[in-house]
């Protein structure tokens, strides 16, 4: 419709991002900004290309990503597991309710000594770290979800003589499935978050750990080229995890509508 | 009945944890995690007002300075970009990619620019809370109901009433979430940077306990920094529902309609 007069999106997108390239480009080469603080575009992609040449690089990327996805399967397991089983039993939900809104919001870099302590430098700092943040979040939703479910529907399970477990599968689970996605959604960036921030405060192995090497010995393009990498990997997760979500979830209500507006 | 039912619920489970805790610890011989009686006693013993005043003052300073610019910067552009349908085009993959970022690696690179000062905490915070509010600010502003706009024109409300009076209002809510998103990344920036690179602040103190291995300390300050999240997620909460009470009921009244 409009489109073609007001511009196509993808390419405005795509001008915004080379006018980002043009600016970091230039200020340096003009002596607006010291080039020992920020390099240019071109040595940027230059050291990012030096990177991922090395083996180094790549491992790093695996451990990294490693513990994300580890740390996010075991916190998404235990989210809804304990989601479900509070949610389902009001008395337990009203007793866990000023423990949950208690804990949740402790910074999970608060835990960053007792991870160092227990684990070192191993993987087992940064899974704690992730399991601790992302588990709130995927608790949190699975409790909405389960609040959420429709009484007309449940009673109408129960009229038929729907067993306990098939009340949770055919009532409860589809009705606390987008919310669980929601709370996979949030999980997965923060997890990534703090699988670097570990890796970059404590040492664990992985892309937070070559950006403070990179700083250490002022491989400063080297830093940035990682720490765009960084962003990189969260727009894919981004991306990755919403586009799921839709795939998944085709058949529910919320997306259904989405899809047809 | 209800209310005493309601507060027995709520503080049952916290003290029979903290019971728990306590027994469980009382004649606990390990190392790392000392009986929560020794730790009490530390959280009394270092946390005294000199110590606040030298070490908790401080980051609650730089963490408040970051909030309040992040927040102002964050409002501000995304009222700008969120109103021009070509700008948001063009800067919302540039945005997207930002907030993909994660935050504490912005710490090695602003320490390049402003050195290990107050300076660089506070930029950092402010650098690392602002997307959220930025994007969730462009997303409320774009979603203004139009008929709302159209009727606001109709009466000739424009210039700054309009920005104040109509759409900061009706994207308020999404604001709102927002600004609790970056209120969780403050707090994670202040620790962060306080313990890569400080001479004082909590995040400093705690690894400085744990270096050196005073054990008991270092829970002490765990605790003083879950405190700190809990208190403050609970201010939030209190302010946000005196500025969006309105929308609260809102909301209450559609749900029952609907």
């Amino acid at each position: 419709m409009t489109s073609a007069r007001r511009g196509n999106p993808v390419l405005l997108g795509l001008a915004g991002l080379a006018g980002l390239l043009l600016i970091v480009e230039l200020l340096p080469r003009l002596g607006l900004v010291n080039e020992r603080f920020l390099p240019p575009t071109s040595r940027i992609v230059a050291a990012l290309a030096d990177e991922v040449s090395t083996a180094a690089f790549w491992r790093s990327l695996g451990d990294t990503l490693y513990a994300w996805a580890l740390g996010l399967v075991l916190a998404v397991l235990a989210g809804v597991l304990a989601g479900l089983v509070i949610g389902s039993v009001p008395v337990l939900r009203e007793l866990t309710a000023s423990t949950v809104e208690f804990l949740r919001p402790i910074p999970s870099v608060a835990l960053i000594p007792l991870a160092v302590l227990l684990y070192g430098t191993e993987l087992g700092s940064t899974l704690l770290l992730i399991c601790y943040a992302a588990f709130w979040q995927v608790l949190i939703q699975v409790l909405y979800g389960v609040a959420d479910v429709d009484p007309v529907a449940e009673e109408t399970a129960r009229s038929f003589r729907f067993s306990s477990w098939g009340r949770v599968r055919h009532v409860l689970w589809p009705t606390a499935l987008p919310y669980v996605f929601t709370g996979v959604r949030l999980a997965a960036s923060v997890a990534l978050v703090l699988a670097i921030t570990a890796e970059l405060v404590i040492g664990a192995p992985g892309l937070g750990k070559e950006i403070a090497t990179a700083q250490n010995s002022d491989a400063v393009a080297t830093m940035y080229a990682l720490i765009v990498v960084t962003g990189a990997l969260g727009v894919v997760i981004n991306l990755l995890t919403r586009t799921g979500e839709r795939r998944l979830l085709a058949w529910h209500q919320s997306v259904r509508g989405e899809v047809a507006t | 009945m209800t209310v005493l039912r309601k507060v027995l619920f709520a503080l049952a489970l916290p003290v029979v944890l903290f019971a728990g805790w306590f027994w469980l610890s009382d004649g606990s011989e390990s190392f790392y995690s000392p009986p929560l009686r020794t730790i009490l006693t530390a959280f009394a013993d270092t946390w005294q007002p000199e110590r606040l005043r030298a070490d908790v003052a401080p980051s609650l300073l730089r963490l408040l300075a970051g909030y309040l610019l992040a927040v102002v910067i964050g409002i501000g552009l995304g009222m700008a970009v969120g109103l021009n349908r070509r700008l948001r085009a063009v800067l919302e993959p540039v945005l997207e990619f930002f907030r993909a970022i994660p935050p504490p690696v912005l710490v090695p690179v602003i320490m390049l620019f402003a050195g290990i000062g107050d300076g660089m905490k506070v930029i950092v915070i402010v650098f690392g809370c602002v997307w959220p509010i930025l994007l969730n600010t462009v997303e409320g502003v774009r979603a203004t109901d139009s008929v709302v706009l159209d009727t606001a024109r109709a009466y000739g409300v424009t210039g700054p009433a309009r920005l104040t009076r109509v759409i900061l209002p009706s994207a308020s809510p999404q604001i709102a979430a927002g600004l609790r998103q970056a209120l969780s990344i403050a707090i994670i920036l202040m620790v962060i940077s306080e313990m890569f690179a400080s001479s004082n602040g909590l995040g400093f103190t705690i690894v400085q306990f744990q270096r050196s291995f005073a054990i008991p300390e270092m829970w002490s300050g765990i605790i003083l920094l879950g405190l700190l999240g809990f208190t403050l997620s609970l201010l939030f909460r209190l302010a946000e529902r005196r500025a969006l009470r309105w929308y609260e009921g809102l909301r209450a009244a559609r749900r029952r309609a609907g």
